[in-house]
């Protein structure tokens, strides 16, 4: 490259980040604007020009979203089904990918096939049979009713098995030498050895279930039964017309799963791009 | 080593049996109940009873299921290729920086995606808000009439596109991005040594190395797309959502407020197979380039 070419490309390429970073907090503007305007009183959110920094801070629409109405008991229900649809989802898909992956028996390509199939099906489509199925168990309005239908992500015993399928042979071989049990090896061994995996799954599934709106919001009608993303939209009178209250609610809803993502930023971001078939 | 056959397949049926349990409940057995449902006459909740077909031969004549169909097909011709243009752009800028403040531009292009739907919902409602919007100021200053967006038909769709576009697009940037990873450093060095631009470089080398990754991403974008439901229905309250009704849309109305379950399990059966049958498409289409090149 010539001299004044390089400078030239500088040049540029100092415009294209700068362009980059602008883009950047503008695509982020939206999220600031609802948190900013969550803390200012009512009367200034609703002043005819724009004011991006609040004249008085005020916490008091998130204490009266906390403390006058059922965002806590909703809080909870979202903690306990996230939770529970993780660690459900989890624990069966680790030992069905083990075993598909080391062990041999029967069924296991037609096993493995369905697996793969159902990773297409959209679940969307099932909602009137999964309403049906658990208003026939009773469990309609209970958080089991709203954990079951969820637990269809195949994508997880197939990043699982992939995982298992990497370990050398020689950890198994030593293991069997040792007379140790297939438990034994899957917990003792493989498991150890794919812990950031399934960190990383564990993080993901939780997003996931704590974001789901379609089916708890059909699966649950009583209030105090819904989770914190059903209920901050479908409760008309548990905020009024108060743009601020209704923000500060959203920004209670969507700070665990920002902070679970800031905080393990790598291993979201090696989860879902596992779970998009992209080798991490 | 000596493998003891019947042993080994019974720890493989206790490790395979929680899995097998919840999926034969909640997925074989509701894919097939769909089906049977779909031939039926029957309420949401009760017996049905044997219609055949009739609820497939009254598709082409409802009238909001053409609504639907088209909705669907509108929506995804404004988000799928919009959207993963929008991405693989802002993936390019992202990754020519480094460090710190490449983490920190990322993370600001990716925070939406991780948001509750009824989150972005409720940031975006109030962004667009008829009285009091940021966005109506600023129509206000360029001097257009403000518009009450999410009331409006014309309107309605191609908002809830661009929402969904900032809403999603940080999960095909994370997939560009690990695609630019794995492009060789050295291929860009050649291209310099031969004095290819810029728009050269992304042309020959960039690009052609980057399809694999674009069309994943168009894939799982449009099948995502087919599937929308969410942010209409939320973005429809208090507004017309007759006008804006998408498939599940459709099945959920069809199912929940008109309690006609066989009519809407036979929505269902038309959304499933036009799903699988674009996912197979793919996937031979994927298999086929993979074997030209």
């Amino acid at each position: 490259m010539t001299p004044a070419k390089a400078k030239r490309y500088n040049v540029a390429g100092a415009v294209i980040t700068i362009f980059t970073v602008i883009c950047a907090v503008l695509w982020a503007f939206p999220l600031y604007w609802g948190i900013i305007n969550s803390l200012k009183p009512e009367d200034e959110v609703i002043r005819p020009y724009i004011e991006l920094w609040p004249d008085t801070f005020t916490l008091d629409h998130y204490i009266f979203a906390l403390t006058r109405t059922q965002i806590g008991t909703w809080y909870i229900n979202s903690i306990a089904t996230a939770l529970g649809v993780t660690v459900l989802t989890v624990s069966t898909s680790m030992l069905c990918g083990y075993a598909i992956s080391q062990l041999s028996f029967p069924l296991r390509r037609p096993l493995w096939w369905l697996i793969l199939a159902s990773f297409m099906v959209p679940t969307q489509v099932l909602i009137i049979n999964h309403f049906v199925l658990m208003a026939d168990m009773g469990l309609l309005n209970s958080w089991a009713g709203i954990i079951l239908p969820q637990l269809i992500h195949p994508v997880v015993i197939i990043v699982y098995k992939q995982f298992f399928d990497q370990v050398p042979k020689e950890f198994r071989e030593a293991a069997v030498m040792d007379n140790a049990g297939e438990f034994r090896i899957l917990f003792k061994v493989y498991l150890p050895i794919n812990w950031g995996v399934t960190t990383a799954l564990s993080i993901v599934t939780f997003i996931w279930a704590w974001n789901a709106f379609l089916w708890p919001f059909l699966a649950v009608t009583k209030t105090e039964m819904m989770t914190i993303t059903v209920g901050i939209t479908q409760v008309w009178d548990a905020f009024g017309v108060y743009y601020a209250r209704q923000l500060s609610a959203a920004v209670l809803a969507g700070l665990p799963v920002a902070l679970a993502y800031l905080v393990f930023q790598r291993r979201v971001t090696q989860a879902i791009t596992l779970s998009a078939g992209i080798k991490g | 080593m000596i493998r003891n056959r019947k042993k080994e397949a019974l720890v493989a049926l206790v490790l395979i049996a929680p899995f097998a349990a919840t999926y034969g409940l909640v997925f074989v057995y509701p894919t097939i109940d769909m089906f049977v449902l779909s031939f039926q006459k029957a309420p949401l909740i009760g017996e049905g009873r044997w219609l055949g077909v009739d609820n497939y031969t009254r598709l082409p004549g409802d009238r909001r299921f053409h609504t639907a169909l088209w909705n669907t097909a509108y929506f995804v011709l404004l988000s799928v290729v919009p959207g993963t243009l929008v991405a693989l752009g802002i993936s390019l800028g992202v990754s020519r920086l480094s460090g710190r403040l490449q983490a920190l531009v990322l993370a600001l292009f990716f925070l939406p995606y991780i948001l509750p739907v009824s989150v972005v919902f409720r940031i975006w409602d109030w962004t667009l808000n008829f009285q009091f919007g940021i966005a109506m100021h600023i129509f206000d200053l360029v001097g257009i009439d403000r518009i009450p967006i999410f009331k409006v038909t014309d309107w309605f769709m191609p908002a809830v596109a661009v929402i969904t576009i900032w809403w999603t697009a940080g999960f095909s940037i994370l997939l560009f991005l690990a695609g630019l990873r794995a492009i060789p450093q050295e291929i860009y060095e050649a291209a310099s040594l031969d004095n290819a631009g810029t728009w050269t470089t992304f042309r020959r080398v960039t690009w052609p190395l980057l399809w694999p990754v674009t069309a994943l991403v168009l894939t799982i974008q449009l099948i995502l797309q087919l599937k929308i439901f969410d942010q209409v229905y939320l973005f429809s309250q208090g507004g017309r959502p007759n006008d804006n009704l998408v498939m599940v849309y459709y099945i959920f109305q069809r199912a929940f407020v008109n309690n006609d379950g066989g009519r809407a399990a036979a929505i269902a059966v038309v959304l499933f197979i036009m799903v699988i049958v674009i996912s197979v498409l793919n996937f031979q289409l994927m298999r086929f380039s993979e074997r030209r090149s």
